[in-house]
């Protein structure tokens, strides 16, 4: 008996291997396929060949990105853009969603419902008027702008899940500190803020890719070469007479990078985060 | 206790003036315009011209109607918009469908006790950390008719080449299969932290009870994900209805000669390619109301609040 279970296990673990290796696979290989591309010698976006390393392979695409193209500085703006974003998305994102949480003022239902339908219409349509009203504010091709426009894209999911996550902590102890002589402002900072790391790490999360990976509004608002971010820049690849490939394949994988290294750094907290932040209580 | 009742919405205003300036705004402004006759000849001084534009969506969406009976399957399939109608559900529905049964699939297998666990699940997120831009136009290489890999390999076990950007069908599915690849990760990692929330005492409970893996799965798994997966379903519906990127760059802004667009394509075309922006944005008040529709739909099925 004990054999034939042992044969039912090993089994089991050939098929569920099986599985992952083909979803693994399904996931990895395009990837793989950029990286080829990065390492191909001149700028073929196609070869006939289908190694994964190519013959004569080259690091130049990587070398010519990094030195030769204004690379670390699309990088800065960027970065500069992207961790504006999240810090702003979080803090409104942590005070609105608790608002919306713990208060119980009418329309409150009519409040989230109407979050959720920001995210309804096409949001293309809404670059011409968000340009005219930007010029307005004096904020078009400012990295300013870009950030306020971002939030908004990032805040909708941001609050719902900070009010799911609130939803889940026991009112009671902030109640506690408010009886303890606590502000209101200062119980909800030193009690309820820290009990909701994993939410906030996902809403950071969520805003900085919002950010590091946005196209369309950047492009309608930024015009000067100075503030182009990475997206913009690597666009600019394309649009000199030649398409540079290998340096826009090379350019793309180091603009993974630290988008890859953050995923993994937070992989823990993204799922336990996201459950909870989810569950309605 | 009025006081703090104040403040927690003081806590709410900026998020509601960002939201308000960056949305609500430019919204009322596309209404406005949806109302003008601001096209290409009429750039400098749009004109109000009242629901000019929403007529004619009602008139192209009652065309059929007005035939009869026997002329209709003719009708609605001669008709562009439910063309294009018809293929943004379908658009919508076989992504969810992949996206739910991989992402659930992968964090089932991803749940057990695996070596190297934490390696796949590294890999498995990989699409969702590539910005879309460069995932998309990576797809749209790879679906190259002569040089791009997937037809390369099918040549390799002697299969015959797919015409990816000149059959309608294949243009099709060519960004379906960029979308399906891009959004899977997002629902295994929503699975996977559900997952763990399920105690384990369900299933042993089950077991003793005689319930096979299929009943397990039915019966516990799937009512306990209910709350996590109910929202990732109304968002990812949202987000795959109004999905511009994915289209518009794998099949090159709606090969073949127009025949691959969805709603929010469509309407991009019209208004940045045609600049007829009095129709798109009436157009766009249409999809917004489309997909409000459908979000009370799914608030009714499910009979738990959604909001």
């Amino acid at each position: 008996m004990n054999s034939r279970r042992r044969a039912a296990k090993a089994w089991e673990m050939v098929w569920v291997h099986a599985l992952v290796w083909l979803l693994v696979l399904f996931a990895v290989f395009p990837v793989l396929q950029v990286i080829g591309i990065s390492l191909r010698p001149g700028d073929q976006l196609y070869s006939t060949k289908l190694e994964l390393v190519p013959p004569h392979a080259t690091l130049d695409a990587y070398r010519i990105m990094l030195t030769e193209k204004p690379f670390f500085h699309w990088l800065g703006n960027s970065l500069l853009v992207s961790l504006a974003t999240a810090l702003v998305g979080v803090a409104l994102a942590s005070l609105g969603g608790f608002a919306l949480s713990r208060g119980r003022f009418a329309g409150r239902g009519a409040v989230l419902q109407g979050i959720l339908m920001t995210q309804m219409f096409p949001a293309t349509m809404l670059l011409l008027p968000l340009y005219l009203l930007m010029r307005k504010l004096h904020l078009v091709d400012t990295l300013g702008g870009v950030v306020i426009a971002y939030v908004a894209t990032a805040l909708p999911f941001c609050i719902w899940t900070m009010k799911g996550y609130y939803d889940t902590i026991p009112a009671a102890l902030n109640e506690a500190a408010l009886i303890d002589g606590c502000t209101p402002l200062s119980a909800f900072i030193r009690v309820t803020l820290p009990l909701s790391a994993p939410a906030l790490v996902i809403t950071a999360l969520f805003s900085f890719m919002t950010g590091w990976s946005e196209f369309m509004v950047a492009r309608v608002l930024l015009a000067s070469q100075d503030l182009m971010t990475l997206p913009l820049g690597l666009e600019s690849l394309f649009t000199t007479y030649q398409t540079e490939w290998a340096n826009y394949a090379a350019g793309s994988l180091l603009v993974c990078i630290p988008v890859v290294a953050l995923f993994l750094a937070l992989n823990k907290f993204l799922i336990s985060g996201l459950t909870l932040g989810s569950v309605k209580g | 206790m009025n006081g703090r009742r104040g403040l927690v919405l003081w806590f709410l205003l900026p998020s509601l003036l960002v939201l308000a300036g960056v949305v609500a705004y430019p919204f009322v402004f596309n209404l406005w315009i949806s109302m003008t006759n601001w096209n290409m000849f009429h750039f400098q001084h749009p004109q109000f011209q009242g629901l000019g534009h929403y007529a004619k969506i009602v008139r192209m969406i009652g065309e059929p109607f007005a035939r009869p009976l026997s002329q209709w399957p003719a009708a609605f399939a001669a008709n562009e918009f439910y063309h294009i109608f018809g293929k943004t559900f379908a658009w919508t529905a076989v992504n969810l469908v992949f996206h739910f049964t991989l992402g659930l699939g992968a964090a089932l297998l991803l749940n057990r006790k695996l070596p190297a666990r934490g390696l796949y699940r590294a890999l498995l997120i990989l699409p969702w950390a590539m910005p879309q831009y460069i995932s998309a136009l990576t797809w749209r290489g790879m679906f190259n008719t002569e040089y791009g890999v997937i037809n390369q390999l099918l040549a390799k076990v002697g299969a015959a080449p797919i015409p990816w950007f000149s059959s309608e069908f294949w243009a099709f599915m060519a960004p379906t299969i960029t979308n399906i690849w891009l959004g899977f990760p997002f629902i295994m990692v929503i699975a996977l932290g559900g997952l763990q929330s399920i105690p384990q005492e369900l299933y042993e409970a089950a077991r003793i009870d005689g319930a096979g893996p299929v009943r397990r799965f039915f019966h516990i798994t799937l009512p306990m994900l209910k709350p996590v997966l109910l929202p990732a379903l109304v968002l990812g519906t949202i987000w795959t209805f109004n999905n511009l990127n994915v289209i518009w760059l794998v099949t090159d802004q709606g090969l073949p000669a127009d025949k691959t667009h969805i709603l929010v394509t469509y309407v991009y075309k019209a208004a940045f390619f045609y600049y007829r922006y009095g129709y798109a944005a009436a157009f766009s008040v249409f999809i917004f109301l489309v997909l409000m529709f459908i979000v009370r739909g799914y608030d009714r099925v499910a009979k738990q609040e959604v909001y």
